[in-house]
């Protein structure tokens, strides 16, 4: 019996992992002729959320099951807590996963499918601290008056918080997170995004999280990872991601780009008139095209504009407006809603770039 | 209105059916009913029913396919449902060729079986032991079909591969992840498994004749042949027998996989 668990004490401050930071080194795995994995090496500091975004078959599912133990590598190292555990079977990797699929235990409620992990040899906890524990976790994921309901009387939500909650149970190295909300409704999975975000950073729990929608990954996340056929493009803080992409590739995948053609010249790009900065990476020299952000275009009416808003769509507190430049280019610009009042269907408008750094890519 | 009249005459066929379907179930129980308790032309009695505890043959029959059955379920338990698990869950390649192997039983006829293993059981008769428990090898062949038709049919129905990875991930040892999460998941699958190979075992004649063993069913035509009311009535009470038993195993089967479930 492990002394330490023994004396664990039932607050929440006692539930948090001592995380250990990840490093996977050159991982690759191949299934047939697909390389799922091409030589993917990053880290995880201890205590952080890092989301793996990609497009389907990117190979960050695949990444996550191998870190997991689920997935035998054909080449590379992984290191939890600078302990190799590469060759370490998934049942002695300590790692909480949360699946994309439904995964409670249909024939154990959900204080029994919580208290699981600590029925096991591995984390063998005594009953009543086992029960304690089982409690303040579905106190702590909002479902402590659940606890008897098996998981056909919950709802998809629900039974993601209890997986969660599972996870959490046997205080994990590493949680991993496979897509958890993919299959909730829009409502609920913004809800549990911010919740499972909350009880992360209140256990400091090392955390990689799967996702291919960006808006959930850029939300949640310390740092993004963008997976392109089995390598890692760019890993980054959200709004370093989104604002100084290092590829193409990351540009067009994070958020909107308008392609405008220009010349590059001494660092920085000739677009319609205006000079704008370009970002490392890109083409140096020549004709490029610049993929600016719709929110790097301020938009302003103006009878004597040679620019022409053909639709205007209302987002909240912004609004989207597709236009016309007078070379007959199409874009997209997004302005504060309250700013938009005058720039509806047909008007005449005048269109600068906000001088921020744009990416430029070569023109084939 | 017309939809009411529709529901009405809905109503009526059903009952028209339920009526037909259980006389033809029930006729012949009836039947057997009544033989087993007629004494003379006129009389009624339960001299055949009394009997049967005074055919020492009989009982030691009855014992013995009991004593298979039990065996038969723990190969099916113990064997059949890790391998059927395993090929699914670890194995799909060979999924195809196990249900091919498993469902062959039910193409070849029991008379080509005894051929086929005569030779063997001959041997084990001289070499090792002449018990009918032995039977229980050729039996555990005979019920595959049904038990992995209800255990391939559990586990489609059900996502038990990620339920399978959640337990290792949270630290489940093989046997604690199959029969803590996956056996449990497809217990109806299972107990189907189980009450199959009870009534098949029980009812099982061609093979047990042929191979010369006294088992229940041997039994009681051997003693249809001296007094045809006892053999019925050990029929009839065989039947009722397998009926309780659908009725008891789902029960005990439960506790069964609890008490599989325990930390190894």
């Amino acid at each position: 019996m492990n002394n330490d668990r023994k004396d664990h004490t039932v607050t929440t401050k006692s539930l948090s992992s001592s995380s250990a930071a990840v490093q996977l080194i050159d991982l690759a795995k191949s299934f047939g002729s697909v390389h799922a994995l091409a030589g993917l090496t990053m880290e995880i500091a201890k205590g952080e959320l890092v989301a793996l975004l990609g497009p389907s078959g990117c190979g960050k599912t695949t990444a996550l099951r191998a870190l997991a133990g689920l997935q035998v590598l054909d080449r590379g190292q992984i290191f939890v807590d600078n302990k190799n555990v590469t060759f370490l079977r998934a049942n002695h990797r300590n790692m909480g996963m949360v699946f994309q699929a439904y995964s409670l235990f249909p024939h154990l409620t959900a204080r029994e499918n919580v208290e699981y992990g600590l029925t096991l040899k591995a984390h063998k906890t005594p009953p009543a601290v086992r029960r304690a524990r089982g409690g303040e976790l579905l106190d702590l994921v909002g479902l402590g008056s659940h606890a008897n309901h098996f998981p056909h009387q919950l709802s998809g939500g629900q039974q993601q918080r209890v997986a969660l909650a599972r996870a959490l149970a046997i205080s994990p190295k590493v949680l991993l997170l496979d897509e958890p909300l993919s299959a909730l409704d829009a409502k609920v999975r913004t809800q549990l995004r911010d919740e499972i975000r909350r009880i992360q950073l209140e256990l400091g729990t090392t955390t990689l999280f799967v996702t291919h929608d960006q808006e959930e990954a850029l939300g949640i996340a310390d740092r993004v990872g963008v997976m392109r056929s089995g390598v890692l493009e760019q890993i980054a803080a959200p709004i370093e991601l989104y604002e100084r992409p290092s590829s193409a590739f990351v540009a067009e995948f994070v958020g909107l780009t308008n392609p405008i053609r220009g010349t590059v010249n001494a660092g920085s790009i000739e677009i319609l008139g205006a000079r704008v900065p370009v970002l490392s990476g890109s083409v140096k020299s020549g004709t490029g095209i610049a993929l600016i952000r719709p929110e790097s275009l301020n938009v302003r009416a103006n009878d004597r504009g040679t620019a022409k808003v053909f639709a205007a769509s209302f987002l909240g507190a912004s609004c989207r407006l597709a236009i016309n430049l007078a070379d007959g280019t199409r874009i997209t610009a997004q302005v504060p809603s309250s700013d938009a009042r005058s720039l509806g269907a047909g008007a005449a408008v005048d269109v600068e770039f906000k001088p921020m750094p744009v990416f430029v890519k070569d023109v084939k | 209105m017309k939809m009411k009249d529709r529901s009405l005459l809905v109503n009526v066929w059903r009952r028209i059916v339920l009526a037909v379907v259980s006389l033809y179930l029930l006729l012949p129980l009836i039947a057997m009913l009544d033989f087993s308790t007629k004494v003379g032309r006129h009389m009624r009695g339960l001299y055949a029913w009394r009997a049967i505890v005074h055919q020492p043959d009989l009982i030691s029959a009855i014992l013995t396919s009991l004593e298979l059955a039990i065996i038969v379920v723990g190969l099916v338990l113990f064997v059949v449902v890790p391998t059927v698990v395993w090929v699914h869950l670890r194995l799909p390649r060979l999924r195809r060729p196990l249900e091919l192997i498993c469902l062959l039983p039910l193409a070849i006829p029991g008379i080509v079986l005894v051929v086929g293993v005569a030779d063997i059981y001959r041997w084990i008769s001289i070499h090792i032991t002449e018990s009918p428990l032995t039977l229980a090898a050729v039996y555990a062949m005979l019920v595959l079909p049904y038990t992995y038709r209800s255990l391939s049919a559990a586990l489609n129905a059900v996502d038990v591969h990620t339920l399978a990875e959640a337990s290792r991930t949270l630290g489940a040892s093989t046997y604690r992840m199959l029969f803590g999460v996956v056996v449990p998941t497809i217990r109806s699958g299972v107990m189907s498994g189980a009450v199959i190979s009870i009534a098949l075992v029980l009812g099982e004649f061609t093979i047990s004749s042929l191979l010369n063993y006294k088992t229940m069913q041997v039994q009681i035509v051997l003693l249809g042949q001296s007094d045809a009311s006892i053999a019925v009535a050990v029929s009839l009470a065989s039947l009722i027998f397998v009926f309780l038993l659908l009725v008891i195993i789902p029960t005990t089967t439960s506790r069964a996989i609890e008490v599989l479930d325990t930390d190894e």
